[in-house]
């Protein structure tokens, strides 16, 4: 069993703001962590590892600050890390970075499952992940909140879709997106730290990954950013005042109308 | 491979213009008088300090120009139509009347797809909210979602009838489907739009979208690539009105029997019995964080809920202490919604709550703590205490609402 999780490292807080004056993204001196989702697709596999055996691979793509990232996971207790890092990413959207994700996969050959968080907290897209499946036309299941039970051909998993919950059967080799209801992530023990720092973290570049050239960075990425901007601020905050009574009597009087229209 | 993005040092003058025009902070000068250094892995190469330098010293590889040819065999606005159980759901309605507009400023039709089995009452309901033609597959292996073969039958008829843009909802269903039909077309696809607009000269559609938890906006755009494919946010767009008189075509779409194959098999579904109403579609959010105290009291919450027809949802801290189940939780682990009102019963208001809600039109905020954060977004607030606060509301609306 090959276990491969796909993490990425984001900015601690989701607090980043625009410089008024400059109009830059004001992300100084905040720290980075792994993508929250990307824990439970972690503390996932390392479950899966110690009921079936194996080995777990943890892949990021990034720049090679991302390698603390992957030393984390390395501490949690995964047995290997690659760093996928080349200029030739720079200007990757999401359709060039499920592309180099898989053609990583590729080059590892034998993962039986793979594993991403639902989402990334910087971009919130949701579409590496199936991305990814679709780029090795592998199954998926998606938003995956509980293993019924697994084995070296297959798995069937609970997902939790808007109105309720789906058990599903795949076969194996097959692509998971995970949600926080999985499992509590551990904390790195002691030895898995000491252990940490003497892995070898491999990185690969472009042309380690065979790629068409036309699919990476910038040739490969449909969509581009034009423009970025702070939001409208939130019109009049107005804190209500007086006895509870008079507090619920303003307020219904506010809302009644909303209220009635957005019941239909 | 050389750089997609260069700094050509005997043009550059080090005037620092560069620096400033980066939207992303990626250009950075170690001091005054030195060339600036471009960070590629902030850079999106969106051109800005292209245009901000006078002196041509900043080199952006060209895209190939797209095949204007290709470009054009694109039209037709196309809308994604969920169904549940043959229930055509309301994000279908809310996109369909954003692509009216779309359609009208483009000149072009206005059409829905629609996947499911004995659909076709659903699709005389796409026709009555504006749909010009829906492109039907009625297949027994399509009556309910699965990844694979819905997938691939879209990737089909985008390939048939060539669509310029492609909209779908961000629902759970929706995020899971549409970036497996974006790969194989080689189509750009911008997650959860919040707002769309035709850009007057290049016709392009500009997708403007909320990052890092709402505290910043994005536009993106597809020159090059078709279908210009988006996901669209629940609640932001309006629904088109039903116009029984509305005239349009449904055309039943034959498809190969090898599209229509899953390796995945549904083993079984449980509608949730918890919510009555799903809470991305939810209009009204009445949601309750630590300060609800234990889970007794939620039942306060479903109360004033059941008062004035909203979903419930919860903080994490709410969720953690097993109060409510996790579907519920509202937040950057959680689901991000946004209603038309949304009532933050003893939820302090952190930053990761926030990344979840804070695009609701109006936030109403009861808190004990006038110092919470929460207060800081809200459209009203009020400081008090839930447990007399809430009852009080719900009685409120009953007799306000006449009921
Ligand atoms: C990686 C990460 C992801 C996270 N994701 C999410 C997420 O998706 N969603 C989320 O919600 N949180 C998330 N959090 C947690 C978040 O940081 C906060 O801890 C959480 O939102 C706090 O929930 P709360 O407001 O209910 O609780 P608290 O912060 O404890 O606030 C309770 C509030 O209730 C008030 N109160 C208490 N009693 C009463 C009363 N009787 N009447 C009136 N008011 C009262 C208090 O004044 C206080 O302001 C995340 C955190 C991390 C680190
Ligand atoms: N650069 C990356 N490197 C590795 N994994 C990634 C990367 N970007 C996204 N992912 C994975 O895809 C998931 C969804 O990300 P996104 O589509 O950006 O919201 C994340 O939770 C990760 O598991």
């Amino acid at each position: 069993m090959h276990y491969v999780v796909c993490i990425k490292q984001v900015p601690e807080t989701t607090d980043v703001r625009i410089n008024p004056e400059t109009k830059t993204l004001m992300r100084e001196g905040v720290a980075a962590i792994v993508n929250p989702f990307d824990m439970y697709a972690i503390e996932e596999a390392l479950r899966m590892k110690e009921r079936l055996g194996g080995k777990i691979t943890v892949l990021t793509m990034g720049p090679p600050q991302a390698e603390s990232a992957l030393r984390e996971a390395l501490s949690m207790g995964c047995d290997q890390a690659i760093l996928v890092s080349d200029r030739a990413f720079a200007g990757s959207d999401t359709w060039a970075t499920s592309y180099t994700l898989a053609q990583a996969i590729r080059k590892l050959g034998d993962a039986t499952i793979i594993l991403c968080g639902k989402q990334a907290s910087d971009g919130d897209t949701a579409q590496v992940g199936p991305g990814i499946a679709m780029h090795l036309d592998l199954p998926q299941i998606t938003y995956v909140r509980k293993i019924e039970s697994m084995d070296e051909k297959h798995i069937v998993a609970q997902r939790l879709m808007d109105d309720g919950i789906e058990t599903v059967e795949s076969p194996l080799p097959a692509l998971l997106t995970v949600i926080k209801e999985l499992n509590e992530p551990r904390l790195p023990s002691l030895k898995g730290k000491l252990n940490a720092r003497k892995v070898q973290i491999v990185t690969w570049h472009a042309a380690d990954l065979n790629p068409d050239p036309k699919c990476l960075g910038l040739d490969g990425s449909p969509t581009k950013v034009v423009r970025i901007f702070t939001p409208a601020p939130r019109g009049g905050g107005q804190m209500l005042q007086g006895e509870p009574d008079e507090l619920v009597t303003q307020l219904v009087e506010k809302l009644k109308d909303v209220v009635l229209a957005a019941r239909g | 491979m050389s750089d997609p993005i260069q700094i050509l040092n005997d043009k550059c003058v080090s005037c620092g213009a560069c620096v400033k025009a980066c939207p992303f902070d990626a250009i950075s000068q170690a001091e005054r008088k030195t060339i600036p250094v471009i960070d590629l892995t902030k850079c999106t190469l969106c051109g800005a300090c292209v245009q901000a330098c006078k002196f041509d010293a900043i080199l952006m590889q060209a895209k190939p120009a797209a095949d204007a040819n290709a470009i054009a065999a694109y039209k037709d606005v196309w809308v994604f139509a969920e169904q549940h159980e043959g229930r055509v759901q309301s994000i279908t309605y809310e996109l369909l009347g954003e692509g009216r507009k779309l359609a009208t400023d483009l000149g072009c039709r206005l059409c829905a797809v629609l996947l499911g089995h004995d659909v076709k009452a659903a699709a005389a309901g796409l026709i009555a909210r504006g749909a010009d033609i829906v492109y039907a597959v009625d297949r027994p292996e399509l009556a309910f979602f699965q990844d694979e073969p819905y997938a691939a039958v879209l990737v089909e008829l985008v390939r048939r009838h060539k669509p310029a843009i492609f909209l779908c909802g961000a629902s759970t269903m929706g995020r899971s489907l549409v970036s497996r039909v974006a790969v194989p077309l080689r189509a750009g696809l911008t997650a959860d739009c919040t707002g769309l607009a035709i850009d007057p000269e290049s016709k392009n559609l500009l997708q403007t979208r909320p990052a890092f938890g709402g505290n910043i906006m994005a536009t993106i755009v597809s020159p090059n690539a078709r279908p210009q494919m988006a996901t669209v946010r629940h609640k932001v767009m309006k629904e088109a009105p039903l116009d029984l008189t509305h005239q349009g075509k449904v055309r039943i779409e034959e498809i190969a029997f090898e599209l229509l194959a899953s390796r995945t098999r549904r083993v079984k579904f449980e509608l949730e019995v918890e919510t009555t109403l799903n809470l991305s579609e939810a209009n009204i959010i009445v949601a309750g964080g630590r300060g609800m105290q234990k889970p007794e009291n939620f039942a306060m919450l479903r109360e004033l809920a059941g008062a004035i027809g909203a979903g419930v949802g919860a903080s994490r801290a709410a969720v953690d202490a097993n109060w409510i189940p996790y579907s519920h939780q509202v937040g950057q682990t959680g689901k991000t919604v946004c209603p038309k009102i949304y009532i933050a019963c003893g939820i302090s208001g952190q930053i990761q709550h926030l990344a979840g809600m804070s695009s609701a039109d109006i936030i109403v905020a009861i808190n004990k703590d006038p110092e919470a954060p929460i207060f800081k977004v809200a459209t009203y607030g009020i400081v008090g205490d839930i447990m007399t606060i809430v009852p009080k509301l719900t009685a409120a609306f009953r007799a306000a609402l006449g009921k």
